[in-house]
C-alpha cells in the first residue's frame, strides 16, 4: 500500500514523459490522473487506518542493502502512524491543488509535471521511510525536481534561489546523514522503530552535539531563524504551485523531522534543548510576523507568515507534552492548507494583474470577487479566527506550551495579533479602497481548475476548525506514544 | 626456486595486457586495417577481465615470482577495475584519434602498458617492485599526455614529467627510510619488523610514512602533488584524462592501501598516521572544490573536482580503525567508492567527449541548452554529475553513505563533518553544469557527423553502471568486501 502510495507518482511521472511531444497539452490531464490515483490511494490509507492500534501500520520491510558485517544495512522499511499517515494525506491533496493551478503552464509542460509528481514521491517517502538511511535518500531526492521547477518555470532572480534553496538543504541535510551515522554506529542499526525503543546515552562526540547534528537540516527546512533567509527568496521566485508544495508540505518535513527523529530518539537531549528550541521558535514568531509587516510584495509577505507560523511548530514540540507536541503536529497539518490556499489566491491574483506589488493593487474585491472571498477566508483562518481551523491548532500550541515555558507561550500569543495586523491590512491594501481604474478591464471569469482547489481547501478548512476531532483522534496515535518518551 | 608456471598463471591477467600491448606494437607495422588494433586491444583486456574473473571464482591466490607478486582478492578487484576502466578508454579513443590523427598504434600500446603498471601496482607487495610499476605507469603517462603535439598538450606533458620526477624521488626517499629502518623490502616484512620494535625505529618509520604518503599523492591528485591535476586534464588528450582521472587514480589508491594497511596496520602506529591521511583528505577536499569553484572550463573543472574527490576517498583509507575482524571496513569503502567513482567519472568525461567532438569546444558556456538540443548525452552527463555530486538515485550516493560510514566507524567524526560540508559546496558547481545545459538557450553549432558506435557504446554503458548501481549497489559493496578480507583488522 505505501509503496503503491511512493511509486504510483514515479509512474505518473514516467508516464508525463512518455506523452509525445506534439500533444503535450494533454500531460495535464495524465498528471491531474496519476495524482487523483495518489490522493485516492492517501485517502483509503486514512480511512482503514486503525487509530485504536498503536505503533507502525501499513509496514513493509524489505532488506535493500545487507551490508550488517559493515555496519551499513539498508532497509527499505515503511510505515505510518497517526502523524505521518495524516501528512499523507496532505501531501495527496496538495499534489492535486498544485496540478490544476499549473494547468495554465505554458512550456515545457511535460518535463514540468514529471519533475512536480517526482517531488510528490520523494515527500512521501520520507513521510513514510522508517529507517534513517531511507529517510535520507528520500530527503535528498526532493532536491533536484525543488530545483528545475524553481529555476526553469519561475519568476524574477529564480535561478539564484533555486540555487540557494538547494544549498541551504544540502548543507543542512549533510550535517544530519553525519548525525544518522554516528547515531546509527552507536546504536547499531538505522531502523527508526528500534532506534525509538533505544536509551542511547553515550557516542563519539558529545550526545548534545548529536542532537545539534540531527536537527540541522531541519532547522533549515522548518525554517527556523536564522537559517531562514532561502525561502522568502524561493518563495518568491517560485511558479504557484511550487510554492504550495513548498509551503505546505516541504516545510512539514522539518517539524515532521524534528518530531519523528530528534525528540523521539533522543528525548534527553531534546529536554536539554527545549529552551533553546522554544526560545527560537519565539523569535521565529515575532522577527517573522515583524517581517511580514514590512513586505510589499504579495507573495513575500505570505512566504515570510510562513516563518512566522512555523515558530507556534517548534513552540509546541519544545513543550515535550502530549498537548505542546499535539498543537505542533495539528499546526503543520493546518498551516499546509491554509498557505497552501494562500498561495493559490496569491497566484489567481498575480494570473490578473501581472504584477505582485501590493502598491499597485488597490480595489480589486469588485473586478476579482470570488478571488477576493477566498483571500478573506484564508486571511482569516491565517490569523486564527476561530471556527476555522488555525484557531484550533494554535490554540493548543498556546495550551501545550505554556505548562512548560511561559514566557515564549505569551511571547507566541502576541504573534497572533501581529497576524492580524499583517493580513487584515494587506487585505485592506489590495482588495479595498476606490477601485484602481486600470483594473477595471478584468475578466471575472475564474476557470473551474481554479476554483476547485480554494473548494477542495476552503472546505477542509472549515471543517477541520468546526469539527477537528476526526483529525486530533488519528494524530493521538501518533503523538502519544512520542510524549510517553518523557 | 621460483616456481614458473604457477607465477605465469598468477600473474596470467596482467601478461595478457602485456602481451597485447606487445601485439599492438607489431601490428602497427604490419600492413593491415588500424581498426584491427583496436580489437586486439580490446580482446586482450577482455581475456584479462575473464581470467581475473576465473580466478576469483576459483578461489585462486598465492604469490607469483618468490613474493613480488601477490594473487588476492584485492589485486583481483583492481585488476579488474583497472582493465575495464581501460577498455571504455580505449572504446572512447577510436574516434577521437582519428579526429586529431594521433598515431593509433603507439597511443594504444602506451595505454595498454599503462594498465599493465597500474595493475602491478596493486599486485606488488616488494618495495622495489612497487617503484618499477610507479614508474611503468607514469612513463607511459607522460608521453601519452603529450601525444597531440601541440603546445597545450605539450605542456600538459612536461608539467606532469616534472612534478612526476619529483614525487618518485620523495617516495624513493620514504622506501628508503622504510628499508633502512626494518632491513626488509618486502611489505609483511616491514609489518612484521614494525610490530616487533617499533619504539626503537618510530622516528624513522614516522619520516617514511610521511613521504610515501606525499608521494604516492601525486598518482592520487591530493596535496600536496595535485597542482598538475588540472592543467594535464586541459591539456592531455581527454580520454587520457579519462584514464588518468580514474585508472591511475584507482591504481594509485591500491598501492597507498597495500602498503598503509599491510606496513602501518598496528593500532599504535596507525594512530600516527590516521591524522595525517586525514589531514590529507579533509585539504584535498576543500582546496579542490573551493578551485573548482570559478572554473569556466569543463576539464579544469573535472581537474579540481577530481582533487576534491580522491579527498572523498582517503577519508575511507584513513578509516583503517573501522574493522570487524573480517575484513576492514575503510579499504573496503575506499574500494566501493573507487569503482562507484569509475563508472560516474568516466561516464562524465566520455559525455564530454562526445559532446564537445561535435560542439568543439570544452567551455562550460558553450554547453548551454545541450539539454534540449542534444537530450541523450547532455541526460548522461546530468547523470553522473549528479553521482559526483552524491544525490540519490546514483551509485555516488551509496559511496558517499558508505565511505562516511566507514569513517564515523572509525571515531574520524571531524573528517565526517568536513566531508559533509564540502559536499554542499561541490553541489555548488556540479548543478552549475546542468543548469547551464537545461536552463539557459545557447546556439552553439552541432557538428554533424556520423555516428560513433564505440564511443556511444562506452557513454552507454557507464550511464547504465551509475544507475543500475544505484538502485543496486550490493554487487559492487559485496565485490569490495570481499576484497578487502585482505586486511582483516
Amino acid at each position: 500500500m505505501l509503496s503503491f502510495i511512493i511509486f504510483s507518482p514515479l509512474a505518473a511521472a514516467a508516464a508525463c514523459l512518455l506523452v509525445p511531444r506534439s500533444r503535450e497539452s494533454s500531460v495535464k490531464w495524465v498528471a491531474l490522473l496519476g495524482s487523483l490515483v495518489t490522493f485516492a490511494a492517501t485517502v483509503a490509507l486514512f480511512i482503514l487506518f486503525d487509530k485504536d492500534e498503536g505503533g507502525f501500520q501499513y509496514t513493509e520491510r524489505v532488506t535493500w542493502i545487507d551490508s550488517a558485517a559493515a555496519g551499513f544495512e539498508l532497509q527499505y522499511l515503511l510505515g505510518v502512524d497517526g502523524l505521518s499517515v495524516a501528512l499523507v494525506v496532505l501531501t495527496g491533496l496538495l499534489t492535486v491543488v498544485s496540478v490544476l493551478v499549473s494547468f495554465a503552464i505554458g512550456f515545457r509542460q511535460r518535463e514540468y509535471f514529471f519533475w512536480l509528481l517526482v517531488l510528490e514521491a520523494g515527500v512521501l517517502g520520507v513521510f513514510c521511510a522508517l529507517d534513517l538511511i531511507l529517510f535520507f535518500l528520500f530527503w535528498e531526492v526532493e532536491l533536484v525536481p525543488m530545483y528545475m521547477l524553481i529555476s526553469i518555470w519561475g519568476t524574477g532572480r529564480k535561478e539564484y534561489s533555486a540555487l540557494k534553496f538547494v544549498l541551504y538543504t544540502i548543507a543542512g541535510s549533510g550535517f544530519m546523514l553525519a548525525g544518522f551515522l554516528i547515531l546509527g554506529f552507536e546504536a547499531g542499526t538505522f531502523d527508526m522503530t528500534a532506534l525509538r525503543d533505544m536509551e542511547i546515552s553515550d557516542a563519539i562526540i558529545p550526545m548534545n552535539a548529536l542532537f545539534a547534528l540531527l536537527i540541522a537540516a531541519f532547522v533549515v527546512k522548518l525554517p527556523v531563524f536564522p537559517f531562514h533567509t532561502w525561502l522568502p527568496d524561493a518563495h518568491t521566485d517560485a511558479p504557484t504551485a511550487v510554492s504550495v508544495m513548498l509551503a505546505g508540505i516541504l516545510l512539514k518535513m522539518g517539524g515532521y523531522g524534528i518530531l519523528r527523529i530528534c525528540i523521539t530518539i533522543l528525548p534527553e537531549q531534546a529536554d536539554d534543548w527545549a529552551l533553546l528550541l522554544a526560545i527560537f521558535g519565539a523569535i521565529n514568531v515575532i522577527y517573522g510576523a515583524i517581517l511580514t509587516l514590512r513586505q510589499v510584495d504579495l507573495k513575500r509577505l505570505v512566504a515570510y507568515s510562513s516563518v512566522s507560523h512555523m515558530g507556534y511548530v517548534l513552540i509546541g514540540a519544545a513543550a515535550l507534552g502530549e498537548v505542546g507536541l499535539m498543537g505542533a503536529s495539528l499546526q503543520m497539518v493546518m498551516h499546509g492548507l491554509i498557505t497552501g490556499l494562500l498561495f493559490v489566491m496569491v497566484g489567481l491574483v498575480y494570473e490578473r494583474t501581472h504584477t505582485r506589488q501590493i502598491s499597485e493593487m488597490r480595489g480589486l474585491a469588485p473586478s476579482m470577487p470570488f478571488v477576493a472571498t477566498a483571500m478573506v477566508f484564508a486571511g482569516l483562518a491565517s490569523l486564527g479566527l476561530p471556527g476555522l481551523a488555525g484557531f484550533i491548532a494554535e490554540f493548543t500550541v498556546f495550551i501545550g506550551s505554556f505548562e512548560r515555558f511561559e514566557a515564549p507561550a505569551l511571547i507566541g500569543v502576541f504573534g497572533v495579533l501581529l497576524a492580524a495586523g499583517y493580513i487584515l491590512w494587506m487585505i485592506q491594501r489590495v482588495f479595498f479602497g476606490p477601485a484602481d481604474e486600470k483594473w477595471a478591464g478584468l475578466s471575472l471569469r475564474v476557470h473551474w481548475w481554479e476554483q476547485t482547489p480554494v473548494f477542495m481547501l476552503g472546505g477542509l478548512i472549515l471543517l477541520l476548525g468546526v469539527y477537528p476531532t476526526w483529525l486530533i483522534d488519528v494524530m493521538e496515535q501518533g503523538v502519544v506514544p512520542i510524549s510517553e518518551r518523557f | 626456486m621460483i616456481d614458473w608456471s604457477e607465477s605465469l598463471q598468477h600473474m596470467a591477467p596482467i601478461l595478457a595486457v602485456a602481451i597485447a600491448a606487445g601485439v599492438v606494437l607489431i601490428a602497427d607495422l604490419l600492413p593491415i586495417p588500424k581498426k584491427w588494433l583496436w580489437v586486439i586491444a580490446l580482446i586482450g583486456l577482455a581475456g584479462s577481465i575473464a581470467y581475473s574473473i576465473w580466478l576469483l571464482a576459483d578461489d585462486e591466490q598465492g604469490s607469483a615470482f618468490a613474493d613480488t607478486l601477490v594473487l588476492d582478492n584485492f589485486s583481483a578487484f583492481f585488476q579488474i577495475l583497472v582493465a575495464g576502466a581501460t577498455a571504455i578508454v580505449v572504446l572512447a579513443s577510436v574516434g577521437y584519434t582519428e579526429r586529431f590523427r594521433v598515431r593509433e598504434g603507439e597511443y594504444l600500446g602506451l595505454i595498454l602498458v599503462a594498465a599493465c603498471g597500474m595493475m602491478l601496482m596493486a599486485s606488488t607487495t616488494d618495495l622495489i617492485a612497487i617503484y618499477i610499476s610507479l614508474e611503468l605507469t607514469s612513463v607511459s603517462l607522460y608521453i601519452l599526455a603529450a601525444v597531440m603535439k601541440d603546445a597545450r598538450s605539450t605542456e600538459a606533458g612536461l608539467k606532469y614529467l616534472l612534478l612526476g620526477a619529483v614525487s618518485s624521488s620523495v617516495v624513493l626517499y620514504g622506501m628508503a627510510f622504510l628499508f633502512g629502518a626494518t632491513g626488509s623490502t618486502n611489505l609483511n616484512g616491514i609489518g612484521e619488523a614494525i610490530g616487533e620494535r617499533y619504539d626503537d625505529i618510530e622516528v624513522a618509520v614516522i619520516v617514511g610514512i610521511v613521504f610515501l604518503a606525499g608521494g604516492f599523492a601525486f598518482k592520487l591528485a591530493t596535496i600536496p602533488f595535485q597542482m598538475w591535476t588540472p592543467d594535464v586534464y586541459e591539456g592531455a588528450p581527454t580520454p587520457i584524462a579519462a584514464f588518468l582521472s580514474v585508472g591511475s587514480k584507482a591504481a594509485g589508491f591500491a598501492m597507498l592501501l597495500r602498503v598503509f594497511y599491510t606496513c602501518f596496520a598496528d593500532a599504535e602506529v596507525a594512530d600516527d598516521w590516521e591524522v595525517l591521511i586525514g589531514g590529507m583528505a579533509a585539504i584535498s577536499m576543500t582546496i579542490g572544490n573551493l578551485l573548482a569553484l570559478r572554473q569556466t572550463n569543463l576539464k579544469r573543472l573535472l581537474g579540481y573536482s577530481s582533487i576534491a574527490q580522491a579527498g572523498n576517498i582517503l577519508v575511507g583509507v584513513a578509516a583503517i580503525s573501522a574493522g570487524n575482524g573480517e575484513f576492514s571496513i575503510g579499504a573496503a569503502g575506499t574500494m566501493f567508492f573507487l569503482a562507484s567513482y569509475a563508472f560516474t567519472n568516466l561516464g562524465a568525461f566520455i559525455a564530454i567527449i562526445a559532446i564537445s567532438n561535435r560542439i568543439g569546444s570544452y567551455e562550460i558556456a558553450d554547453y548551454a541548452g545541450l539539454g534540449r538540443r542534444w537530450p541523450l548525452p547532455a541526460a548522461a552527463l546530468t547523470l553522473c554529475l549528479v553521482s559526483l555530486t552524491g544525490l540519490p538515485v546514483t551509485v555516488g550516493f551509496w559511496a558517499k553513505i558508505y565511505i562516511f560510514n566507514a569513517a564515523a566507524q572509525a571515531d574520524l567524526w571531524w573528517l565526517v563533518l568536513i566531508a559533509v560540508a564540502n559536499t554542499a559546496i561541490s553541489a555548488f558547481y556540479y548543478l552549475g553544469v546542468i543548469a547551464q545545459m537545461y536552463l539557459r538557450d545557447g546556439d552553439q553549432p552541432i557538428e554533424r557527423r556520423p555516428f560513433d558506435i564505440p564511443l556511444s557504446f562506452s557513454v552507454a554503458a557507464t550511464a547504465l553502471g551509475v544507475l543500475v548501481f544505484g538502485v543496486m549497489p550490493i554487487p559492487l559493496i559485496e565485490a569490495a568486501e570481499h576484497a578487502a578480507q585482505v586486511f582483516a583488522a
